[in-house]
């Protein structure tokens, strides 16, 4: 095929503008004036707020992607999965860079913003990436920075606690997901996704070391999503690092590992993948199963017991990952198109709902240097604006409408039924009602109880309410009127698999 | 009746929506405003289900209109029956496209069953914002909470889209949790409210996965075997011409239901045909709420642990809520499994009726009793489902019309004692007849209500559903493995009257204890008569019970019309 340049540029430019942003923001942070350094923070969120306008305005071609045409050498899809996906890591990094803006040790410092910056540019590769190589390299480009931020706050030990935790249980995923990769090159031949498949349905043999490769490919991923029993790091990682970190860390990352999670699956594993009479797909299917209900319920029943509210909301999102691995397994259906929109629906709409319940949590944990629920007590009289955004964010995470969550558990719901997962998501209703519990104490602290700094008023930053505000705003308006286009949009990036 | 472009319901949701979020904006200190903006959205709201009610009665009464056509279809039979009568049925709709890949709909419509409904919201809105008049702890949080809560009890009232009716659901019980826990009474309300709101919960996310199989069972339906029937349903217009074949129309399950898309075997077990594996599910999700026997637990702790408003506007309403879902989500779309599970569910209703009054007898705290005396009447609505007659089932529909006022009205007569007496243990209570006349005239007529005394609404409702019981008894048959009842329902239904006598037992009891006897002036010397804002909450509550006792067409008629359709979809007369 003839290298078309110009039909091709657009499939990265929000890459390469993030490229051009990280330098940019480099070279400010350096030799820039004090006002130019103070001003990062803007220049950094309100240039990825633009970006995320490109993959918008540049649609992918369907002729293309339908045919699964692949661009820059066979290395990058795109499609609409990676569109919406490239969106949401874009809009989650602008607004964690908001979010950081008055955190002491965190967001005075202008490299935070590169490594964010750099951090969303491996999220972006990796919901793109068709070929190995660049998945791998993507994961990195996503996780090294993500190392770096843990530990941030370089003079706390917590911060470097939590940044070596991270970092040596990551380069340890890391090596086995590599490991697996590097089996799956070995039968094969190929390092593009498609052709590897298509290389080991011809192989007819070899079931088990494509089995061993699978599992730790789904190990690998299941580190990234924090997914039971690969959660170790996630709630003494969640503590430790500064909070903005914690926010950044408990969406990007995830959103783009389940993004490369559905198409790895589909491409590599696909349900027409059948070995020495063993069916692949039914294989990884159950095996997700099972990661997913003991995500959920290991992440509820042991969020029941916490009373630091980050060490609560590592537990949620490990719940949560086991919610959207619902998705995943529903892959098997006959309607692969919803599990892959409710993936993608879920993934957009926790991106905004975790912002904004850690853009509360941020806030409150600087005015008050306090990590304890019970201190909460008595936020609704303290802030009733912050009490406010942090009750739909809650609520959304408990999947009460009218917020987000709502629809986006449905959808998970729907999917997991059309794909004859009935007990699955029994399972996963019968989850969501222990996580409403302690979703709904934390509320009930802020309204009802009494605390002793009870008429202590916080104030909120102007640029801080206004971001809040509109991140509760998306919660909401995600979970009523603007539910059509996403989701609509989100089933369209089932077509490019 | 033809959809209009903007219906009178939307407005109805939308008032309390708009004035919660408007209060919450309000300056809290200035409470004469946040007041007069609840009393001003809760009269609107009155004022607006008076015309729906009024407005069905209407459209039921005229000659030749809705009721000729049911008979003529019910006794003419034919396949799109059932669908048909209850397309024709609803009123006042309004429809507009949600999410459409999924076929959602913001649907909204009444029948005969929902439009008493709709007015008892109404009602129990207006007397919900009068008794907490006087309230002074964050008025303004707990008023635009309650607003949210009659908007979501509204919305499942009138939702015709069942996707819609699980968003209102569930909707309606995050604000009850917050105002059980923030403002109910002391000792009790966390533990309550944590236990009220994980029971409805429950029961309504097992519903949810059940409502989604059904969604995906019609819709398979109707793009594989039923196409024909679908086809015929878009072309005579029952469907609206933009629906496809997946669809949460809860016109388009019903069709599906009567046409047998839900009679397939599902989990490779003979005989278990989907309908019959879902019904349970279906009914008891949502009969947690209406609080059926063994799920009836959380309802005496969260009426006495609520607020006055929200005990009134729980028991009086929300009990109601669950009892119309099950109805709607259970045995209207599942009627066949209706027909396998409610006979033995009927047991579960008797046990209801005679237990909570039994309990109810023993209890010396007055809320207590209001609140056991809601579990035993919400039994005699299960029962009426139970039946599967028209005449138990219209039984059942006054009840739940007839109970919530009388049960709203208990609870305004109980915290307007406790207002002022401070206390709510009946034996240190005596003489309050003396002091407070009005409050002793209002609960001796709910009293008698309760009793099912002729010439009140109880009455209208509560024989009706013994009759249909009798009637039932003959048809209706119990295969126990290798046994077969028959006949029991005649049996029930007389044990069932026992729990009359029980209740008209402990009515007496209170009201002899609480309103008459010795009045202890030293202790309650500060008791006074109550003040205008506490009467019209009586007399709105009250005067129904007598006016529907003294002229049941006023309702029957209409709710007999909302429970044809469904007599059709179980099978005929």
């Amino acid at each position: 095929m003839e290298f078309d340049l110009w039909a091709q540029l657009p499939s990265v430019l929000p890459e390469i503008g993030l490229t051009a942003l990280a330098i940019v923001v480099l070279f400010a942070d350096c030799y820039g004036s004090q006002a130019t350094r103070r001003n990062v923070v803007y220049i950094s969120a309100v240039s990825m707020a633009l970006l995320a306008l490109v993959p918008l305005i540049w649609l992918p071609d369907p002729a293309l992607y339908e045919n699964g045409a692949l661009l820059w050498g066979g290395m990058v899809n795109y499609d609409p999965l990676a569109q919406i996906f490239k969106v949401m890591l874009l809009l989650g990094g602008a607004v964690t860079c908001v979010l950081a803006a008055g955190d002491k040790g965190v967001g005075d410092k202008g490299e935070f913003y590169l490594i964010v910056i750099v951090a969303t540019l491996g999220g972006m590769m990796m919901s793109s990436a068709s070929d190995l190589i660049l998945v791998f390299v993507a994961l990195e480009t996503l996780s090294i920075p993500l190392y770096m931020l843990a530990s941030f706050r370089r003079g706390d030990q917590r911060s470097a606690e939590s940044g070596m935790k991270y970092f040596l249980y990551g380069a340890f995923a890391s090596a086995i997901m590599l490991f697996g990769f590097s089996l799956l090159y070995g039968f094969t031949g190929t390092t593009n996704l498609a052709a590897i498949a298509a290389a080991m349905n011809s192989l007819g043999d070899g079931l088990v070391a494509v089995m061993v490769a699978l599992v730790m490919v789904v190990l690998g991923f299941g580190f990234k999503i924090g997914a039971v029993p690969f959660h170790f790091w996630t709630p003494d990682v969640y503590e430790g690092a500064p909070t903005p970190v914690t926010a950044f860390v408990s969406v990007s990352s995830k959103a783009a590992s389940f993004a490369l999670l559905l198409r790895f699956m589909t491409a590599v594993f696909p349900a027409d993948l059948v070995i020495a009479g063993v069916v692949i797909q039914d294989f990884w299917i159950n095996l997700l199963v099972v990661i997913s209900i003991i995500s959920m319920s290991l992440g509820n029943i042991v969020a029941l017991r916490q009373t630091n509210i980050k060490r609560l909301l590592a537990y949620s999102s490990i719940a949560q990952a086991g919610y959207t691995l619902i998705g995943v397994a529903a892959l098997q259906g006959e309607n692969p198109d919803l599990a892959v929109a409710s993936v993608s629906f879920y993934m957009f709409m926790y991106i905004f709902t975790n912002l904004l319940v850690f853009g509360g949590a941020i806030l409150f944990i600087a005015k008050t240097d306090s990590e304890e629920i019970s201190d909460l007590a008595g936020l609704n009289r303290r802030s009733p604006w912050l009490a406010l955004f942090m009750t739909i964010g809650l609520l959304s995470l408990g999947g009460i409408p009218p917020t987000a969550g709502f629809f986006g558990k449905f959808f998970l719901f729907q999917a997991a039924v059309n794909a004859n997962l009935v007990g699955l998501a029994l399972i996963a209703v019968t989850n969501a009602i222990i996580a409403l519990y302690y979703y709904l104490v934390v509320i009930k602290v802020m309204y009802v109880d009494v605390g002793p700094d009870d008429d202590v008023a916080i104030g909120i930053p102007r640029v801080y309410g206004w971001s809040l505000g509109i991140t509760a705003l998306m919660v909401i308006l995600l979970g009523t009127i603007v539910v059509t286009p996403i989701y609509n949009w989100a089933t369209l990036g089932a077509a490019g698999l | 009746m033809e959809a209009t472009g903007f219906s009178i319901l939307t407005a109805i949701i939308s008032i309390p929506l708009i004035a919660g979020v408007v209060i919450l904006f309000l300056d809290g200190k200035n409470r004469d405003l946040v007041r007069g903006v609840g009393i001003t959205a809760a009269s609107a709201v009155l004022a607006l289900s008076l015309a729906v009610f009024f407005g069905y009665d209407n459209y039921v009464k005229t000659a030749g209109g809705l009721v000729e056509q049911q008979m003529s279809m019910l006794a003419a039979g034919g396949q799109l029956s059932g669908t048909q009568m209850f397309a024709d049925a609803l009123a006042f709709e309004q429809r507009v496209v949600w999410v459409e890949s999924l076929g959602i709909a913001y649907h909204v419509g009444v029948d005969g069953v929902s439009a008493p409904m709709v007015l008892l919201t109404g009602m129990v809105a207006v007397a919900g914002v009068l008794i907490s008049w006087n309230i002074t702890d964050r008025l303004r949080e707990f008023m635009a909470f309650f607003m949210f809560l009659v908007a979501g009890v509204f919305g499942v009232f009138i939702a015709v889209d069942l996707f819609m009716l699980f968003f209102f659901y569930e909707l309606a019980i995050f604000p009850m949790y917050l105002l059980i826990a923030g403002w109910g009474w002391v000792k009790l309300r966390e533990y309550a409210a944590m236990k009220l709101t994980l029971y409805i919960l429950v029961g309504s996310v097992f519903a949810l996965v059940g409502a989604v199989a059904m969604y995906f069972t019609a819709g398979s339906y109707f793009s594989g075997p039923g196409a024909e029937v679908f086809r015929a349903a878009l072309a005579s217009g029952i469907l609206p011409a933009d629906s496809g074949a997946y669809s949460w129309n809860i016109v388009q399950l019903t069709l599906a239901a009567e046409n047998g898309a839900y009679a397939i075997d599902i989990l490779g077990i003979e005989g278990l045909s989907f309908a019959k594996f879902w019904f349970p599910f279906m009914f008891m999700g949502f009969g947690v709420l209406a609080g059926v026997f063994p799920f009836h637990n959380w309802s005496p702790d969260g009426h006495v642990a609520a607020p006055t408003a929200v005990s009134m506007i729980h028991a009086g309403v929300l009990m109601k809520v669950g009892a119309f879902a099950a109805l709607r989500a259970g045995v209207q779309l599942l009627p066949e499994g209706a027909e396998a599970h409610l006979p033995w569910m009927v047991f579960l209703t008797l046990i209801n009726v005679v237990y909570g009054a039994l309990i109810a007898f023993r209890q010396r705290d007055f809320k207590y009793v209001i609140g056991f005396s809601s579990v035993s009447h919400m039994g005699l609505v299960s029962m009426g489902w139970a039946t599967m007659n028209l005449t138990g089932m219209t039984g059942a529909g006054i009840q739940m019309f007839s109970h919530g006022a009388m049960t709203a009205l208990f609870f305004g007569v109980v915290g307007m004692v406790y207002d002022r007496a401070h206390t709510r243990d009946i034996p240190s209570l005596g003489g309050f007849m003396k002091v407070m006349p009005w409050v002793g005239i209002a609960f001796v007529i709910g009293g008698l209500t309760s009793m099912g005394m002729p010439g009140l609404s109880g009455f209208i409702a509560e024989f009706p559903i013994f009759q249909g019981m009798w009637a039932a008894s003959e048809q209706i048959t119990l295969q126990l493995g290798i046994f077969e009842l028959s006949n029991y329902y005649s049996v029930l239904v007389i044990i069932a009257a026992l729990g009359i006598v029980i209740t008209a037992a402990y009515v007496l009891r209170v009201a002899g204890q609480v309103f008459f006897g010795e009045f202890d002036s030293a202790r309650f010397h500060d008791v006074g008569n109550i003040e205008m804002t506490d009467r019209i909450i009586l007399i709105i509550l009250g005067a129904p019970l007598i006016i529907l006792g003294l002229y049941p067409p006023i309702m029957a008629p209409m709710i007999e019309s909302g429970i044809r359709p469904l007599i059709a979809l179980l099978g005929g007369g």
